[in-house]
């Protein structure tokens, strides 16, 4: 059974930042079970997952699912997301349009709910992906603990996002009254959905090890 | 969760957890039923041993396929204005984007809401009703449980329902809108899941993996 040195890299100190990790130690950890192995094992013995020290390229995926994501985000809210047609109207609404109508009818809690799923909360990921990927190691003003909570912080909350789709599936497969009103999903629903997508596959890209790397 | 004791640094390297989260490496060690061992440096949850959690994350699974059964057969909603009506299913819901170039948003809505989350509770059972009967994990265990992991993230069940509740919001000004047993159901549903999820000690499944095969 191979031993190993714990005492090596991390220092004496029992402080939680000086905890010595996987990699200072010469080994890899499988980010699925916990199990540890020595380092350059490729196959995770317990589950069959792939072993990587840190995920090889994390910062190009997470880079390349997010352009991707934010040039879905940009005709998901030029285009509408709801055609309503009733007897003698038409009307398109895009998701801001949609908050502010609902706003207008004096539905403020729900325009609020609309406006934080849609414009707040998938502008806010885009940021914090961005900072969390822009800054690593200790550069970072935030510590890395604040950084690793606003990470699952996002990774908690980019799915429900979702919602929005959600809601105009509803809509459009419930109100089909024919001649008297009916609603279709407009184009944005689609690329609304891509964008929500992208930017989970954005965060699942990011390695969150490389936050409490030490700076080399 | 200790940290590795530096008067003793010699470890084997089995008795080694490192954190999923930051990589710090832990001496693992079983907490009591019920209390939680937690990352030292960051906080993550790494065991959370609950007694006789298989048996109940397995009646917990069955309690989802009836409950998903009935959502997706039984009448979801009802729309009612001036004397007309309009049904939806869980699945017409889907099927709103199947017309003109949406159709692959048409199958992503039924996988998100419905096919994954089944998925999800069929491959849970493959996996912890050998080791609940004390037998050898099943073929494929470690396959089927690193899939259902995967799709974790992907099952929205729980979303699906927040924005049922969001749409009812939007047309009660406009119409009468019906609740049928499939949207009480979902809901249900959604309860169960969460509950599941909390008796799912993930280390706990993967060492008796590990220790049966």
């Amino acid at each position: 059974m191979p031993l190993v040195d714990l005492a090596g890299a991390g220092g004496g100190t029992l402080s939680a930042e000086a905890l010595t990790s996987a990699r200072e130690a010469g080994l890899v950890g499988c980010t699925r079970c916990t199990r540890v192995w020595p380092r350059g094992t490729r196959v995770c013995g317990r589950c069959g997952g792939a072993l990587h020290s840190r995920r090889p390229q994390s910062l190009q995926r997470v880079w390349g699912w997010w352009f991707a994501g934010l040039i879905c985000y940009i005709p998901a809210n030029l285009y509408p997301m709801l055609r309503t047609r009733t007897l003698l109207t038409v009307q398109e609404d895009t998701i801001v349009g949609g908050a502010i109508e609902l706003a207008t009818h004096g539905a403020l809690a729900v325009a609020l709910i609309v406006l934080i799923a849609s414009v707040a909360i998938p502008v806010a990921k885009f940021m914090a992906i961005a900072y969390l990927a822009l800054n690593l190691g200790h550069r970072a003003r935030l510590t890395a603990h604040r950084r690793q909570q606003l990470y699952e912080l996002v990774e908690f909350i980019g799915r429900w996002s979702m919602i929005d789709v959600f809601v105009v599936a509803i809509l459009s497969s419930l109100v089909q009254l024919n001649a008297i009103a009916t609603i279709n999903p407009g184009p944005a629903a689609f690329t609304f959905a891509l964008s929500v997508i992208f930017t989970m596959l954005s965060a699942q890209s990011f390695d969150s090890r490389m936050i409490w790397d030490r700076a080399a | 969760m200790s940290a590795p004791d530096p008067a003793t640094p010699r470890l084997a390297i089995d008795e080694l957890i490192a954190c999923p989260r930051c990589d710090a490496l832990h001496r693992a060690e079983l907490p009591h039923a019920g209390e939680r061992a937690i990352c030292r440096r960051c906080g993550t949850v790494l065991i959370a041993p609950r007694a006789g959690s298989y048996g109940r994350i397995l009646m917990l699974a069955t309690t989802i396929m009836i409950l998903m059964f009935g959502a997706v057969f039984f009448p979801f909603l009802q729309l009612r204005v001036a004397g007309l009506r309009s049904d939806a299913s869980v699945f017409d819901t889907a099927r709103a984007f199947a017309g003109g170039n949406m159709a692959p948003l048409a199958v992503a809505v039924a996988l998100l809401i419905v096919l994954i989350p089944v998925l999800r509770v069929l491959l849970i059972s493959y996996v912890l009703a050998p080791l609940a009967a004390g037998r050898r994990p099943a073929r494929h265990a470690a396959a089927a449980f690193r899939l259902s992991e995967d799709l974790r993230p992907w099952s929205m069940a729980e979303i699906f329902v927040i924005g049922t509740a969001v749409a009812l919001v939007k047309l009660a000004d406009l119409a009468q809108v019906v609740l049928g047993p499939a949207f009480w159901m979902f809901a249900a549903l959604v309860v169960v899941t969460v509950l599941q999820d909390g008796f799912m000690c993930r280390w706990s499944i993967w060492r008796a993996l590990e220790a049966e095969r």
